[in-house]
């Protein structure tokens, strides 16, 4: 069998192979194949140059363009701070009456304060910071430990029942578990708080909301206030208003009284910087404010 | 060139011993690398292993393919650093077996999700995320509260990972099953030993509310809780300060 023959066709040559009296075409590969091909080669053999590529025994090739991603994440924070160095500045500087005033001031701590809470609060306080059961509504007057921007600064700060050396601690016992009360005391006293913010919810239950006062003046009232009002140095909720952290209806309140509640936000400081968490002070605190 | 390739392939043994050498590039250029190892990840000598708990968190993170939808994975990007903290560090992985990098964010990043929220947000919001989230579309896991921790075969597992480098001692090894009740179970004597083999800084609670028991929900939160904080290196180490501005 011979080495191809010319194919008079197409012009180019046969492979010389032959089956049944076909005989198959040897084109040739196209030309940009073959660039492309070179023009890829010459482009590694640039890019190891130019990147970090080899290793040399006890260290690599560090390319002459010198690049690593580290400090180019490095620069692009740094250039983003940059950007931003006017407003942090002011916003540090100044104090939290003086931000309230600024009208402009406040235009940013709106927006950055938005994106800051969407990031680290809303997944336990809800987007629009209206709270979910067990995580408190932050767009109510009523607060555990204070609702000045100051006080809120600090709370995101150390946290509440938080790993945090300073931490603010406020644990309700477990009056029920721990047999300090009865179940029917118990049951009183939930008769006496719902009665709090729901006078109606008396009528009808004179003798056991009678019954509850006395057990919450002996048992409550030094957390909760003579009047269960709260008191924002213990951080303790007032159980006077319409607002609940973990719901006012009598099921739910029996539950508390009798497991108590611990509940915990966790501490912001080594997360955030102090101007991040300033702009989240102000911004819960406008929420409120805005309304 | 055209030429040289039409006369090789006509030559049985040296057109092999060219695809050999040809297909070997494409290893030697993957393997090369790793020859700068010791100098491209960090060192961590404080950091600590997996707890029993936290390692069968992790085998149930596994099991129900979380990390399909969460990554645990911080880019060296600028997006990526201020809304997850200091980039991922490699030595933080170094006792992952199998890593968890992940390449898919329907979810956030986990990297660092260790303490940013309570125990009692992640119980809730494992249990059903629309709960917490309403906007979420992550699948409840409501099983994981009422299924008791299979402790039994911990220690095989602590084993298994000792074969592949991650230094557990044989104390730690022994008490396995005991660590895992201990660290769900604050306050009995199981807890201490769980302080005394890792240290005074792990989390000893009752991760799903409710002490007495170890269920699955103990588990997978004791180990979202340490992600991000077996070691500091990444915010004290020679690598810090490259996230702050």
């Amino acid at each position: 069998m011979g080495i191809g023959e010319r194919d008079p066709h197409t012009g180019h040559m046969t492979t010389g192979h032959e089956w049944n009296g076909i005989t198959e075409l040897n084109t040739p590969v196209p030309r940009p194949v073959y660039v492309f091909l070179a023009a890829a080669a010459l482009f590694a053999i640039l890019y190891w140059v130019l990147m970090p590529a080899w290793p040399t025994g006890g260290s690599y090739t560090k390319g002459l363009l010198g690049y690593d991603q580290r400090a180019a994440v490095a620069e692009s924070l740094r250039e983003a701070a940059l950007g931003r160095a006017a407003l942090t500045k002011k916003i540090a500087a100044e104090g939290f009456d003086a931000i309230t005033a600024d009208r402009d001031l406040m235009d940013t701590v709106r927006q950055t304060g938005r994106a800051l809470f969407g990031d680290n609060c809303a997944a336990c306080h809800g987007r629009e910071a209206t709270g979910n059961k067990g995580f408190p509504n932050l767009t109510t007057a009523s607060w555990l430990w204070g609702g000045s921007p100051e006080t809120i600064a600090e709370t995101i700060r150390v946290g509440i029942n938080s790993a945090h050396p300073d931490s603010r601690t406020s644990q309700m016992p477990a009056f029920g578990r721990d047999g300090v009360l009865p179940r029917i005391e118990i049951e009183n006293v939930v008769a006496y708080v719902k009665s709090l913010s729901e006078p109606q919810s008396a009528r009808g239950h004179e003798a056991a909301v009678a019954a509850g006062r006395k057990v919450f003046a002996s048992t409550c009232a030094a957390c909760h206030g003579e009047q269960g009002t709260g008191n924002s140095e213990l951080g303790t909720p007032n159980l006077a208003d319409q607002f609940w952290i973990y719901g006012g209806d009598s099921e739910t309140l029996v539950k508390t009284v009798w497991g108590g509640r611990q509940g915990q936000m966790p501490t912001w400081e080594a997360r955030l910087t102090p101007v991040e968490r300033k702009i989240l002070a102000l911004y819960v605190y406008d929420l409120r404010r805005r309304q | 060139m055209f030429g040289f390739h039409y006369r090789l392939e006509r030559k049985t043994i040296p057109f092999v011993l060219a695809i050999i050498g040809a297909a070997s590039i494409g290893g030697f250029v993957e393997i090369a690398p790793l020859f700068t190892i010791h100098q491209t990840v960090e060192s961590a000598p404080n950091m600590r292993v997996y707890t029993p708990l936290e390692l069968a968190g992790r085998n149930i993170y596994i099991r129900e393919g979380c990390y399909a939808c969460h990554s645990q994975m911080i880019r060296t990007l600028r997006d990526d650093v201020e809304r997850y903290g200091h980039y991922s560090l490699a030595v933080e992985s170094k006792y992952d077996h199998p890593m968890l990098w992940g390449s898919k964010r329907t979810g956030p990043d986990l990297a660092r999700i260790g303490g940013k929220y309570s125990d009692a947000w992640h119980v809730i919001h494992l249990n059903n995320p629309r709960d917490v989230v309403p906007e979420s579309v992550m699948p409840a896991y409501t099983w994981l509260k009422r299924t008791e921790l299979r402790t039994a075969d911990l220690r095989l597992h602590l084993k298994a990972l000792r074969e592949v480098g991650v230094p557990y001692t044989d104390d730690m090894i022994a008490n396995a099953p005991a660590d895992a009740y201990g660290q769900a179970n604050p306050g009995t004597p199981l807890a201490d030993g769980v302080i005394k083999r890792y240290g005074e800084t792990t989390d000893v609670n009752a991760f799903d509310g409710s002490p007495g028991n170890v269920t699955e929900m103990d588990a997978l939160v004791a180990y979202l809780q340490i992600l991000g904080r077996l070691t500091d290196v990444a915010s004290n180490g020679p690598a810090a300060g490259a996230a702050e501005p």
